[in-house]
């Protein structure tokens, strides 16, 4: 085919950087669309940066002593206070750069923990953060459970799931039956510069995302649905498809909030029902036709609320999202 | 690559541990192979590919490497773990999974 033989040349890729700054020889199950995430926020921000992280799967499967895959300045920290160290890493730096004892040059801070290490644990250095209005980004990687632990449910383990603490069974036909806790609307809710969901899925989107949270004037706030194949009970390989779907079926919206200005950063002209991505998902086994109405309905809400929030704060003549990919 | 320097874990004594637990050696977990719990391995149908780069994007061990000289992709089988996300997203089917040792 003429138009084949154009395609077949390998050619560098623009705006995805062949450096890796997380080592292969990482300990990640396999199909871990969350190191997946990992390895394209730091090619979105560079080597020039210093990242905090909460335990969690991450700092789990990345360093074991002796070995670290960080090829950058990695700190672990406590479950709680990820957000607390990043920023005192950028108030020293700081510090430093002023009194002239560390180069004067731009680093970006990162902090990043799991959803547990976010929206349970971390929560309060989250919000200080926040509040304190440190120059820095922080970044969760949500799996809506407590993955290295077993698969425990945390307060981001979305309605209807089936954890090992929140088993489906005659007492509880629903299983986890609470709603997933909106981190990134309570992150838009301190008035941050930049808030953002994101899914390595669509990966493009995701860097851009993670350079305008790099750009931002102050605190900026990153949430990446990370797809774990070994608690949400899926095969390895589709773990990429199950992201896309959230994305598609309107479960995990992709949208920005840039100074309170709220934007869409994909929307389908029609939503998938919800059931596309539910089915097949070990973790959704249990549910039935009643309470799969009951997460549509849900969604359905949220989106419409999200294209309410993005008409109310947008500008009046706002340009179309992209369609595609 | 550069070589790495650290000692596995059961070489190392008390007295060598740095204080703090600090590692020093950036990036030394190369130095542990998960390629050894694939069950499934990836092969790669160079005449079928239409160099889309969506492999090597997708892959979370990152064992997927460009050969610009060679054009085509190549795996380290070091590394891969054998999650076959790289087969089940390549648009043409020019990677094909297979039984290891097969």
């Amino acid at each position: 085919m003429p138009e084949e033989s154009k395609k077949k040349i390998l050619k560098p890729l623009k705006n995805f950087p062949l450096e890796e700054h997380i080592a292969s020889g990482h300990r990640a199950c396999q199909g871990c669309a969350e190191v997946l995430a990992v390895r394209h926020v730091l090619k979105a921000i560079g080597p020039e940066m210093v990242l905090a992280m909460a335990t969690g799967c991450m700092e789990i499967i990345s360093s074991p002593y002796p070995l670290t895959s960080w090829n950058v300045p990695w700190i672990h920290v406590a479950f709680e206070n990820a957000a607390a160290v990043g920023s005192g890493v950028e108030a020293g730096l700081k510090a430093l750069r002023r009194k002239g004892r560390v180069p004067d040059k731009e680093v970006t801070v990162v902090a990043m923990g799991g959803d547990g290490g976010t929206s349970d644990i971390g929560f309060q250095a989250l919000s200080g953060m926040f509040e304190r209005g440190h120059k820095m980004i922080y970044v969760c990687v949500d799996n809506e459970a407590y993955m290295n632990t077993g698969i425990q449910r945390s307060s981001s383990t979305p309605f209807g799931a089936s954890t090992t603490t929140s088993p489906a069974g005659k007492m509880s036909p629903s299983g986890q039956n609470t709603s997933k806790k909106d981190m990134p609307g309570i992150a838009a809710a301190h008035n941050i510069p930049y808030v953002a969901t994101a899914c390595p899925s669509y990966y493009s989107d995701l860097m851009k995302k993670v350079a305008k949270a790099k750009e931002a004037d102050g605190p900026a706030y990153l949430h990446i649905l990370s797809v774990c194949p070994t608690g949400w009970r899926i095969p390895p390989e589709k773990a990429i498809e199950y992201g896309q779907l959230a994305v598609d079926t309107g479960i995990f919206p992709l949208y920005e909030v840039d100074h309170g200005v709220w934007k869409m950063s994909r929307k389908p002209k029609q939503l998938k029902p919800v059931a596309d991505y539910l089915k097949g998902q070990g973790r959704y086994r249990h549910l039935d036709e009643t309470l799969i109405a009951v997460i549509q309905k849900g969604v359905d809400e949220k989106w419409e609320r999200l294209l309410k929030m993005t008409e109310m704060t947008g500008p009046a003549t706002s340009e179309q999202p992209a369609q595609e990919e | 690559m550069e070589e790495i320097v650290s000692k596995p874990i059961d070489e190392i004594t008390w007295r060598e541990i740095e204080p703090g637990g600090v590692i020093t050696e950036a990036g030394n977990a190369r130095s542990y192979h998960t390629g050894s719990w694939r069950s499934l391995r990836p092969h790669y149908l160079e005449e079928k590919c239409i160099r889309c780069w969506r492999c090597y994007i997708m892959c979370p061990d990152a064992a997927i490497s460009p050969d610009f000289t060679n054009n085509r992709m190549v795996w380290n089988y070091d590394y891969c773990k054998g999650c076959g996300i790289c087969a089940y997203e390549c648009p043409v089917d020019a990677i094909e999974v297979r039984e290891e040792g097969e």
